[in-house]
């Protein structure tokens, strides 16, 4: 499983990483390695803790036991070592979280402008690029609330990309859009895995998975049941737990 | 393109409108009927006390008719209303202050004027040494005017002034404070918002006039005015904490992961993404609040500070002007009417001018 698009180096390492909210245990022994490029997909039921496990990658949740090592930089309390992991880890939300008091425009030069000390011209100059490679450079001065839930979460990736991020993480981002709005989202995530960008995407867009993912990870109750390339995680799912899970969604 | 439907005219007309809106069924015309009654009856009466009836120039009581009001009085004692026992000679110099604070202010609110930040820096920091100048003197050629001889409007607008420009951000700190994740400072906050919510603004003045020189080392005192504006300042900035707590409760908590995933630091998110949304709701509280301040100033009365109710209670006493209470009270409550419904009116247009169209 050698492609092109594949480096050696290892991004994203999680070794026996376990979380727990008060008793309950929601991430068990998590390992997973993700090498540069790489694109990930992840799936599973609903609660399987997908979501907790890529929030822990750039700290929104802090996991209790093992180790998260992004790009080399161990994840702790350490804030320098928060800061700095933030910077390069860029996130796309279910809800797209775009700041409403701030025009698209302003929404992309925020943080570029404040942690990375970007002067406003340059700032400029960077949104305005990326907002034309998601297509909607024309509602630059727009406010996120007369824009539709597609746009949106297009202003949303465009936002995490002007930080110039090595990794994107993004929890299911198409799935509080209505069907007609899904493609225009997927076909900037398509453009952006072409680009070599190392992306980890919860979702259940199986299109998507098998045209993009290079591994498709399941869990399941906070476990990693299963990975494989797409080819052969849906044609041959080894689990029962997998197969029960395909069997639904492939219903719907 | 479709023509837009216009809305249904009769609607405007007159008589149809009070069809609709007065006489749609028995009880309300009843309701409709007796307003008017009462209107009728009292109305003519109380605008010809006012206005028709009343004196409106003279000197002394001797002028006043007793028909109507007496505005001869207001007139007369106008100058104390105004300024307290400031010294005539020197009035000028509170004049001074409020025009250059107006000329400040004024630039504000224009769109196209640039470099507002450095504007507000000069407000806040250079302005209000050129005025406590200005008003107390002692330094600079100008003599002094002690604070025990400011009174009036002026005094109400200077506490009413400062209370509000710093209510406003001790309450952020007091509201961030209590929500911080650091134990000690969220207790801390919690306790001062706590007391001071749960104890009169009469008695932390009194406390602040009598109690706060026990606690003082010989020889420092404070002025009587300075504590006076410390204790209405640090009253409000409780509630005003948590006007600015329920804004912040009311932000989504994907805001603040969105701000934190893109790197930003706390004061970054707070200031930048968090409180421009929540003070943007909790504008109508956050008014009320400083309304709420603005004629709370009248309290001080009671530590021997005479701002304009203050003053015309003491005007009202004296023997030449005896009976005039009902004119007296009803200027003042016009005057700390006019600046209260103007603030309660700016803000509903900066709510205006703030909504973008989102939620
Ligand atoms: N802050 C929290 N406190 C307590 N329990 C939580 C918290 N966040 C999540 N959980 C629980 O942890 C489990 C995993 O949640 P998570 O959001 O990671 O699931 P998910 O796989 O993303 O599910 P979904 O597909 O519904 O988004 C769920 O059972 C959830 O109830
Ligand atoms: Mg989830």
């Amino acid at each position: 499983m050698t492609k092109s698009h594949i480096k050696d180096e290892i991004e994203i390492e999680l070794k026996n990483v376990n979380k727990w909210y008060d008793d309950f245990h929601v991430l068990r022994d998590i390992n997973l390695q993700v090498r540069k490029g790489e694109r990930i997909v992840i799936c599973g039921p609903s609660g399987s803790g997908k979501s907790t496990m890529i929030r822990c990658l750039n700290r929104l949740e802090a996991h209790q036991e093992g180790d998260i090592t992004i790009e080399g930089t161990p994840l702790t309390n350490d804030v320098r070592n928060i800061d700095a992991i933030r910077k390069d880890v860029g996130m796309v939300f279910q809800h797209f979280n775009l700041f409403p008091h701030l025009t698209v425009l302003d929404n992309c030069c925020l943080a570029p402008q404040w942690v990375k000390k970007q002067p406003r011209k340059e700032a400029e100059a960077t949104a305005m690029k990326f907002l034309d490679r998601v297509k909607i450079p024309d509602q630059a001065l727009k406010y996120p609330g007369q824009l539709s839930g597609g746009q949106q979460q297009r202003v949303a990736i465009a936002r995490s990309l002007c930080m110039n991020p090595n990794i994107m993480l993004f929890d299911e981002p198409t799935s509080a859009l209505d069907p007609e709005m899904i493609k225009e989202v997927l076909d900037v995530m398509v453009e952006l895995a072409d680009e070599g960008m190392t992306m980890l995407c919860v979702t259940h867009e199986m299109g998507f998975a098998k045209r993009v993912a290079d591994r498709v990870i399941f869990m399941d109750a906070g476990e990693i049941i299963e990975e494989n390339n797409p080819h052969d995680f849906f044609d041959n799912p080894q689990s029962e737990r997998t197969q029960l899970f395909l069997s639904q969604i492939l219903h719907n | 393109m479709l023509e837009p439907i216009h809305s249904p005219p009769f609607t405007k007309h007159p008589v149809k409108w009070a069809q609709i809106n007065l006489f749609s069924n028995w009880f309300n015309s009843l309701v409709t009927l007796l307003v008017l009654y009462a209107l009728v009856t009292y109305v003519p009466g109380i605008l010809d006390w006012i206005f028709f009836s009343a004196d409106w120039s003279g000197q002394t009581k001797a002028d006043c008719s007793g028909e109507g009001a007496c505005w001869v009085f207001i007139d007369a004692r106008m100058n104390q209303f105004l300024y307290g026992f400031y010294p005539d000679d020197e009035q000028w110099r509170v004049n001074l202050a409020f025009i250059l604070l107006l000329a400040l202010v004024i630039p504000l609110f224009i769109e196209k004027v640039p470099r507002k930040g450095w504007l507000i820096a000069f407000l806040l920091i250079g302005y209000p040494i050129i005025a406590t100048w200005l008003f107390q003197g002692n330094i600079f050629g100008l003599s002094q005017v002690d604070t025990e001889q400011w009174g009036g409007l002026m005094l109400t607008l200077v506490i009413a002034t400062v209370g509000i420009i710093a209510s406003l951000p001790i309450g952020i700190i007091l509201a961030l404070g209590r929500r911080s994740e650091m134990p000690i400072i969220r207790w801390i906050c919690v306790t001062f918002i706590e007391v001071m919510r749960g104890i009169p603004l009469i008695t932390i003045l009194f406390m602040a006039s009598v109690m706060l020189p026990l606690f003082m080392p010989e020889g420092v005192s404070f002025d009587k005015l300075v504590r006076a504006m410390i204790g209405i300042t640090l009253f409000q900035s409780a509630y005003m904490a948590e006007v600015i707590r329920g804004g912040l409760q009311a932000i989504p908590k994907g805001q603040y992961e969105a701000a934190d995933a893109l790197g930003l630091n706390y004061f970054q998110k707070m200031f930048l993404v968090i409180l421009p949304q929540a003070l943007k709701l909790v504008i109508p509280g956050i008014v009320n609040t400083f309304i709420a301040l603005f004629k709370d100033t009248s309290l001080i009365l009671i530590i021997g500070l005479f701002e304009l109710s203050g003053i015309m209670k003491a005007a009202l006493n004296d023997p030449e002007w005896l009976g005039f209470a009902t004119e007296g009270y009803l200027f003042a409550a016009l005057i700390y009417w006019m600046f209260c419904f103007s603030m309660s009116r700016y803000s509903q247009h900066i709510e205006q001018k703030l909504n973008t169209g989102h939620r």
